[in-house]
C-alpha cells in the first residue's frame, strides 16, 4: 500500500497526549511499510515543544502554527486538514471528544471511509482493511472490512493499542503553517469551564477505585483514597457507603446511584450485589478484592484477590508507588 | 425555531442481554425489547424545551421499518409536534454515510434551523451527526450538554470534554448538534400519553419521495461492511490471583498497566 | 317575689331593653356563621366526586367508635385523656349553651325535658363538666407553653408557630366556662344574700368557687357581674362559633361528618375518578390532582377537619428520617391554600394554580411509602394515601417523574419487572429449590390447585430467591399442590399504581389476570405482602388469596407440618410487622402464630412500635429505586427499635422489608450482632422432614 499514513496529535500546555504514542504504534502495525506522519496544529511556544516531542516518535512531523489554532476547534481544523492532506491517505485519530467532533465530517469531506472507535486491527489484505469494533455497550464485538483505496479515517480507542515508547525516530519537523492560510469557521470557541473541584463526576472516569462495606469504617477510607491518587483514579462506592455517610451520593455506583463506564474498575470490599453491578456498564476490567471467597463479585470480575482490603490495599499502593 | 430531531429505534441493552448468534451473523433478537435510543430521547426533550421557550416546532424523524413507528409516536407523546418516517427496502444495510445521506434528503425537504441527534446509538459509532453536517455543509458540534438560544443567527452551546469540563462555543445557525446524555431531565412518557397520540398521522417517505439515489445508500452503497458479530473469549469468573501478597500485587500491577488502569 | 338579680331578658342598657341586644347577637352570629359556612362549602361543590353514601351501618359504627367513644385518642395517653374530657364536656355543655342564648330574650327559659329531676341532674353534670374542661384547658395551655411537645413544632419552612392559635382557643374556651360559671355564681350569691332559695352549686365546681369568692359582694356588683358575664358569654359564644371555621377548630363542626365519611377499607386505592369505570379511563382529559379543585369533596373535608395535632407526622417514617414530607402539613397547607383560593370576602380566585411547585414540592409527594401509619393514627379519620396517589397521578400525567423512577417504570412496561430482566429468567430460582419438591409451571401447561404468586423481587433478586425457594419447600412440605406462572407472571403492579402510573398498572393487571385465569387455580398463595395486597384489593375476579403464614398455621394445626425445636431461647427473635400485611390487611396474629409454632422459640415484641404501630422499613416496589433526601434510613431506625427490644434476630414476612432491614443492619454497623430472616426461611429451617 502506497498510501500515506497520518496521525493527528493532540496536545495541551506544550505536552503531547499519550495517544500520540498509541497512534504511531498502531500505524506501524497496520502499515509496516509506511512511515506515519504526525500532524500537530496549534499556536504559541508550546507548539514547538510538542513538535519536537512528536519528532522523537514520528519520522516526519507537519507543524501548523496559526492563532486560529490556539484551541483545538474541530470546525477550524477540518477544513485545514482537507486542504493539506493528500487524497487517498489514511488518517488516524484518537477516539476522544475531539476525535468524535472532527472525524465523521472530515471523512465525508475527504470522501474517505470512516471507522470510529476501533479496538483492534485484524489485517490488511491489499486495499481491504479489517478491524474490530464493539457494539451494544461492549456486549458484542464485530469484525468489519472496508476498502481503503480511496482513503480512510480511523479513530482508535485509547488503551487498545500498546504505545510505542522507544522514541527512536529522530524525525524532522516540517513547518507547513503557510499552507494553513485563512482559517475561519462557523463555530467559535469561547472558553472551557472547568469541572468544579471536589465535584467529581464518576461517570466520566476511566479508572475507578470503588469502596464497599468491607472497609468497615469511615476512618479507613483514606486507604482507598491513597490508592486512587497513586493510580490517577477516582474513588467511587457502593450504596451502603453512601447510606453510612462515608461518601456523598455522587460517588455511588449502582442502579439507584450512577451508571459508570470505566475501563478499569477496582471493587474493594464490595460484595457485588446486582443492584451495584447494575451501575457498571461497558466492559470494564474488573479487579475484585474481598475477604469472602464466595462473594458474588468474583463471578463477574476479571481478576480476584481473596484478602482483607484493609491489609491488601495499602500493600498494593506501596507497590505501585515503587513501580512508578 | 424549526427543529428536526433524528431518532433511532434500538434494542434495550441495559441488562446485559445481548448474545451473539451461533453463526455470528447477528445478535439474537428474539427476546429483545426495543425503545428509542437514550441519547436521542435527551435530544427530543431538549428540542421541546427550546421550542417551549422560543417558539417553533419539533419534528422527529427516523429511518426504519413500520416497527419504528412506535418510537416516533412515543416522542410525539412526549411533546414533539410532528413525526416523519423514512422507509424503503433500499435503505437497509446502510452504513453511517448512507444513513446521513438519507437524513440529508429529509432535512432538505423542510426548512429547519437546527438538527439534533443523539451523540451515539447502539453501535457506539457516534458518526451520523457529523456526517450529516458535512453533507449539508452546516457547522457541527458533538457531545452538546447545554444549549442557549441567543438571537436567530447563532446559539451558545456547551460541549462535554475530558475531565468533566465543558467547552463553550458559539455556533451559527442552521447547524447540526449531537446531544450528550445529562443535558436535561427528560419528562416521563407513560402509556396514557402514547394512547393520546395513537391516531395522529405520521407521513412516510421512501427513497423516490426523498429523491435519494438508491445506489448510494443501503447495502449497495455501504463502504464499511460488517463481517460478523462475535464475543471475545472470556474466562469463567475471575482469575483468582494466588501467591504471596507481594506476588499478587506485582501481577495486579502488570494487569492494571496493560488495561490502562495506571496513569 | 322579686328576683334577686335582674335577668338578661329583663334588663336594659341606657333605656334600651337588652333583649334587642341579646337577639341581635345571635342573629348576627348565626348570620355570619352561615355566611362563612356557605363560603367554606363552595369548594366542595366544585370538587371531584367521592362515593361515600354507602355502607351506612359501618359508617354509624365508625362514628360511635371513633367519634363518640374517641377510640384513637388514648394512643397518646395524656393528650388523649384531656381531649376526651374536653370533648365530653363540650357535648354535655351543648344544651346549656343553647339555653343560655335563648335566656337572653326568653326569661327563665329551659329546654324541653330539662325541667324537674333531669334538669337538676343535668345542672350538676354540666357544672362538673365545665370545671373539668376548665382544668383540662389550663393543663393543655401549660403543656403547649411550657412543655412544648415535639409534634406541635412547626419547622421553619412551614411558616409560623401555631401556638398562638391554640392558646387563643383555649382562652376562648376558658372565657366561656368562666363567664357561664360567673353568671350562675353571681345569681346564687345574690339569692343567698337576699335570703332567697338559691340554686345549688355542686362543690368544687367553678361556679361553686366563684360563688364563695363573691360571697361578700354588693348587689350592684353582683348585678353587674351577672349581666356582664352573660353578655361576654353570648359574644364569646358566637365569636367562637364564627371562629371555628377559620382554623384547626373547624374540626369541632366537621369531625362527626369526617368520621362518618371516613375510609372503611384499608390497603385499597381510590379509582382515578369516582364514577368513571376503569375501562373508560382513556376518556379522561386529566388524571390525578393537579389543582385544588381536583381533590374530592371528602379530601377537602379532611383538610378542614385537621386538628393540627401532629400525631400523623409523629408516626410518619418519612418525617422521622427527615424526608421533606410531614403529613400534618399536607393537610394544613392544603387547608390554608383553600382559604386563600376561597376567601371570606372578595371573589374566589379564578384560576387555581398547580399545587406541585406552589404548596407542595415533587420530592415531598414522592417521599411517601404509603405505609398508612398516618391514617391509622388520625383521630379524625383523615386519609392521606389516596391523596398522595392522586397527586402522583397528576405528576405522572404531566411527565414530572424523577429520573430514578423512569428506568424501572420503562422496564416494567417492557419486561414486566423493574430491573428489565428477561422474562424467562423469572423461574431461575426454581433450580435451587432442592430435591423432592416439585414446582409446577403453568406457562408450560401444567395444572395445579394453588398458584404461588412470586412477584418480581422474589423472582429476580439473588437474596430473595432464597425466600422463594423456602416458600416452595414449605408448600411442598404442607402438601400443597401448587405451580407458578413463570414467564407469564408480571409484576403485580402494586407500587406502579401507588406511584401514580395507573395505566401501566392496568396493563400489568390485565396481563396477570389473564394468566391467572388461564391457570384455573382454586386459590392463590403469596409470600409478598405487596402482591398480596394488590391481588386482594386492586385486582378483581380472582380466586381467594392467602398469605403464606395462613398456609403455615393451617398446616401446623392440622398436623401436616411439624416444626422442630428452635435454639431454645439462645437468641431473641422479634417480628417486624410489614405495612402491607399488618396495617393494611390486619394480618398481625397469623405470622406470630407461625413463629410461635416453633417449639422453644423466644420472641419479644417491639412494644409500642408493633402491630398497627409498626414502623415502615423504608418501602417496597418502586420505592427501592427512588433517591430520597433523608437524614438516615428508615430501616436503621427500625433496626434500632429491634435492638432496644432486646432482639438478636428480626423476622419479617416481606421481601422488601428483608432487603431494607438487611441493608440497615450493615449501615448501622450491627453486622454480627443483629440478623434478619424471612418468615419462610425461618419456618423452612425448622420443618421436620
Amino acid at each position: 500500500m502506497a498510501a500515506q499514513v497520518f496521525a493527528f496529535i493532540l496536545h495541551k500546555d506544550g505536552q503531547a497526549d499519550d495517544s500520540a504514542l498509541e497512534l504511531v504504534a498502531a500505524a506501524k502495525k497496520i502499515f509496516p511499510d509506511a512511515s506515519p506522519i504526525a500532524i500537530v496544529a496549534g499556536a504559541g511556544a508550546g507548539l514547538e515543544t510538542v513538535c519536537r516531542e512528536a519528532a522523537a516518535s514520528y519520522k516526519e512531523v507537519w507543524k501548523f502554527a496559526n492563532d486560529a489554532l490556539a484551541y483545538p476547534n474541530a470546525e477550524v481544523i477540518r477544513p485545514l486538514l482537507l486542504k493539506v492532506l493528500p487524497k487517498g491517505c489514511v488518517l488516524l485519530l484518537p477516539h476522544t471528544t475531539f476525535g468524535m467532533d472532527l472525524g465523521p465530517g472530515l471523512a465525508i469531506k475527504m470522501d474517505a471511509v470512516f471507522v470510529p472507535d476501533v479496538v483492534a486491527f485484524d489485517g490488511l489484505d491489499g486495499a481491504t482493511l479489517k478491524v474490530v469494533r464493539q457494539e451494544f455497550n461492549g456486549q458484542a464485538s464485530t469484525h468489519l472490512a472496508c476498502d481503503i483505496s480511496k482513503g480512510a479515517l480511523l479513530s482508535l480507542r485509547s488503551g487498545c493499542f500498546a504505545p510505542e515508547e522507544s522514541r527512536s525516530a529522530a524525525g524532522q519537523v516540517v513547518d507547513k503553517s503557510a499552507e494553513a492560510g485563512g482559517l475561519s469557521a462557523r463555530r467559535r470557541f469561547v472558553e472551557v469551564v472547568q469541572a468544579e473541584v471536589g465535584d467529581v463526576d464518576i461517570t466520566k472516569e476511566d479508572v475507578l477505585v470503588s469502596v464497599g462495606r468491607g472497609f468497615g469504617d469511615k476512618e479507613n477510607l483514606p486507604i482507598a483514597e491513597d490508592l486512587a491518587k497513586t493510580m490517577g483514579a477516582v474513588v467511587s462506592c457502593s450504596r451502603p457507603v453512601v447510606d453510612a455517610k462515608w461518601l456523598d451520593k455522587g460517588r455511588q455506583v449502582g442502579t439507584s446511584g450512577k451508571t459508570v463506564k470505566p475501563k478499569v474498575y477496582l471493587a474493594l470490599g464490595i460484595s457485588g450485589s446486582f443492584q451495584h453491578m447494575g451501575g457498571l456498564k461497558g466492559n470494564p476490567f474488573i479487579v475484585a478484592v474481598n475477604k469472602n471467597p464466595k462473594a458474588p463479585i468474583f463471578q463477574v470480575a476479571n481478576v480476584g484477590v481473596v484478602a482483607d482490603v484493609l491489609e491488601f490495599v495499602p500493600e498494593l499502593t506501596e507497590k505501585i508507588k515503587e513501580a512508578k | 425555531m424549526e427543529i428536526l430531531v433524528c431518532v433511532k429505534r434500538v434494542p434495550d441493552s441495559a441488562e446485559n442481554e445481548i448474545e451473539v448468534k451461533g453463526d455470528g451473523s447477528d445478535i439474537k433478537r428474539d427476546d429483545l425489547v426495543y425503545s428509542v435510543n437514550e441519547w436521542d430521547n435527551y435530544a427530543v426533550e431538549e428540542a421541546i424545551q427550546i421550542v417551549d421557550r422560543s417558539g417553533g416546532s419539533v419534528t422527529v424523524v427516523t429511518i426504519g421499518s413500520e416497527d419504528s413507528e412506535e418510537v416516533v409516536r412515543r416522542e410525539m407523546a412526549m411533546g414533539a409536534n410532528n413525526g416523519l418516517m423514512l422507509v424503503d427496502p433500499a435503505f437497509e444495510g446502510s452504513d453511517g454515510r448512507g444513513i446521513a445521506a438519507i437524513l440529508k434528503a429529509a432535512v432538505q425537504k423542510g426548512t429547519y434551523d437546527l438538527v439534533l441527534c443523539g451523540a451515539q446509538a447502539d453501535d457506539g459509532a457516534a458518526q451520523v451527526g457529523g456526517m450529516l453536517a458535512a453533507l449539508l455543509d452546516w457547522p457541527y458540534a458533538s457531545l452538546v450538554n447545554k444549549i442557549e438560544v441567543q438571537d436567530g443567527k447563532k446559539i451558545k452551546i456547551g460541549r462535554e470534554i475530558e475531565g468533566g469540563n465543558q467547552e463553550i462555543n458559539e455556533i451559527e445557525l442552521p447547524c447540526v448538534l449531537s446531544i450528550q446524555t445529562g443535558i436535561n431531565e427528560p419528562r416521563y412518557v407513560g402509556i396514557r400519553g402514547i394512547r393520546k397520540v395513537a391516531s395522529v398521522e405520521i407521513p412516510v417517505l421512501n427513497a423516490a419521495a426523498l429523491g435519494v439515489d438508491a445506489a448510494a445508500v443501503g447495502k449497495a452503497g455501504a463502504r464499511v461492511k460488517r463481517l460478523d458479530y462475535f464475543v471475545p473469549q472470556a474466562g469463567a469468573g475471575a482469575e483468582m490471583l494466588q501467591g504471596s501478597t507481594d506476588e499478587i500485587a506485582a501481577k495486579l500491577i502488570d494487569l492494571l498497566k496493560a488495561k490502562g488502569g495506571l496513569k | 317575689m322579686q328576683p334577686a338579680l335582674v335577668s338578661p331578658a329583663s334588663a336594659s342598657f341606657l333605656g334600651i331593653p337588652a333583649v334587642f341586644i341579646y337577639i341581635l347577637i345571635p342573629l348576627i352570629g348565626i348570620g355570619v356563621f352561615a355566611y362563612i359556612m356557605r363560603r367554606r362549602i363552595e369548594p366542595l361543590l366544585k370538587a371531584a366526586p367521592d362515593h361515600r353514601f354507602t355502607r351506612y351501618p359501618e359508617r354509624v359504627r365508625a362514628v360511635l367508635k371513633i367519634w363518640l367513644a374517641q377510640w384513637r385518642h388514648p394512643r397518646y395517653l395524656l393528650a388523649g385523656i384531656l381531649h376526651i374530657v374536653v370533648f365530653f364536656g363540650f357535648l354535655t355543655l351543648a344544651a346549656r349553651s343553647t339555653q343560655l342564648v335563648i335566656l337572653g330574650f326568653v326569661d327563665g327559659f329551659s329546654l324541653p325535658g330539662f325541667g324537674g329531676a333531669f334538669g337538676h341532674f343535668y345542672s350538676a353534670a354540666k357544672d362538673y363538666a365545665g370545671t373539668a374542661v376548665f382544668g383540662s384547658a389550663v393543663i393543655l395551655a401549660v403543656r403547649r407553653l411550657a412543655f412544648k411537645p415535639a409534634r406541635y413544632d412547626v419547622p421553619e419552612r412551614y411558616g409560623k408557630d401555631h401556638t398562638p392559635e391554640a392558646i387563643l382557643v383555649l382562652g376562648l374556651i376558658c372565657t366561656l366556662l368562666v363567664s357561664e360559671s360567673l353568671f350562675d355564681a353571681s345569681l346564687v350569691a345574690a339569692q343567698a344574700a337576699a335570703g332567697q332559695p338559691a340554686h345549688w352549686l355542686p362543690p368544687l365546681t367553678l361556679g361553686w368557687f366563684f360563688r364563695h369568692l363573691l360571697a361578700g359582694a354588693s348587689t350592684a356588683a353582683l348585678q353587674g357581674i351577672h349581666l356582664a358575664a352573660y353578655t361576654i358569654h353570648d359574644l364569646t359564644f358566637f365569636f367562637f362559633l364564627c371562629f371555628l371555621p377559620m382554623g384547626k377548630h373547624f374540626h369541632v363542626i366537621t369531625s362527626i361528618f369526617n368520621v362518618f365519611f371516613m375510609r372503611l377499607d384499608h390497603g385499597n386505592v381510590k379509582p382515578v375518578r369516582h364514577g368513571v369505570d376503569e375501562s373508560k379511563l382513556d376518556e379522561l382529559k386529566s388524571f390525578g390532582v393537579k389543582t385544588f379543585e381536583d381533590f374530592t369533596w371528602k379530601h377537602m373535608l379532611d383538610f378542614y377537619s385537621c386538628a393540627d395535632c401532629g400525631r400523623c407526622s409523629d408516626r410518619c417514617p418519612a418525617n422521622r428520617v427527615k424526608r421533606p414530607l410531614s403529613p400534618r402539613f399536607i393537610s394544613i397547607k392544603a387547608r390554608d391554600c383553600c382559604f386563600k383560593l376561597y376567601p371570606l370576602w372578595g371573589r374566589t380566585q379564578e384560576e387555581s394554580k398547580a399545587l406541585i411547585g406552589s404548596i407542595y414540592s415533587e420530592d415531598e409527594i414522592w417521599s411517601c411509602t404509603t405505609c398508612g401509619a398516618c391514617e391509622q393514627e388520625c383521630p379524625l379519620g383523615i386519609e392521606y394515601i389516596d391523596k398522595m396517589v392522586d397527586l402522583r397521578r397528576g405528576m405522572v400525567d404531566e411527565g414530572m417523574v424523577p429520573q430514578s423512577l423512569q428506568k424501572p417504570l420503562s422496564a416494567l412496561e417492557k419486561r414486566g419487572n423493574p430491573w428489565g430482566k428477561l422474562e424467562k429468567k423469572r423461574v431461575d430460582w426454581i433450580a435451587g429449590v432442592g430435591e423432592g419438591c416439585r414446582v409446577k409451571l403453568f406457562e408450560k401447561g401444567e395444572a395445579a390447585e394453588t398458584l404461588y404468586f412470586v412477584d418480581s423481587i422474589t423472582s429476580y433478586d439473588d437474596r430473595m430467591q432464597k425466600v422463594a425457594q423456602a416458600t416452595a419447600r414449605i408448600l411442598c412440605a404442607a402438601g400443597v399442590d401448587f405451580g407458578v406462572l413463570g414467564k407469564d407472571e408480571k409484576d403485580s403492579g402494586h407500587e406502579v399504581r401507588r406511584f401514580g402510573e395507573e395505566m401501566l398498572f392496568q396493563t400489568l393487571k390485565e396481563q396477570n389476570t389473564e394468566a391467572i385465569k388461564a391457570a384455573e387455580v382454586k386459590r392463590i398463595v403469596t409470600a409478598d405482602p405487596h402482591a398480596y395486597n394488590a391481588l386482594e384489593k386492586d385486582y378483581s375476579g380472582l380466586p381467594p388469596v392467602q398469605h403464606i403464614s395462613e398456609v403455615i398455621v393451617d398446616a401446623v394445626r392440622s398436623g401436616r407440618l411439624t416444626l422442630t425445636p428452635g435454639d431454645n431461647g439462645s437468641k431473641t427473635y422479634t417480628y417486624h410487622d410489614p405495612c402491607y400485611l399488618g396495617r393494611h390487611n390486619a394480618l398481625y396474629d397469623l405470622p406470630r402464630q407461625a413463629i410461635d409454632a416453633i417449639p422453644g422459640i423466644r420472641r419479644a415484641e417491639m412494644t409500642g412500635d408493633c402491630r398497627d404501630r409498626s414502623f415502615c422499613c423504608g418501602g417496597g416496589g418502586l420505592m427501592l429505586f427512588y433517591e430520597p433526601e433523608e437524614e438516615q434510613r428508615m430501616g436503621v431506625v427500625r433496626v434500632k427499635m429491634a435492638q432496644e427490644a432486646g432482639a438478636d434476630v428480626i423476622i419479617t414476612a416481606c421481601p422488601f422489608c428483608l432487603v431494607n432491614i438487611e441493608d440497615a443492619i450493615k449501615v448501622a454497623g450491627l453486622e454480627g450482632r443483629m440478623e434478619a430472616i424471612d418468615l419462610c426461611e425461618l419456618i423452612d429451617r425448622h420443618i421436620q422432614r
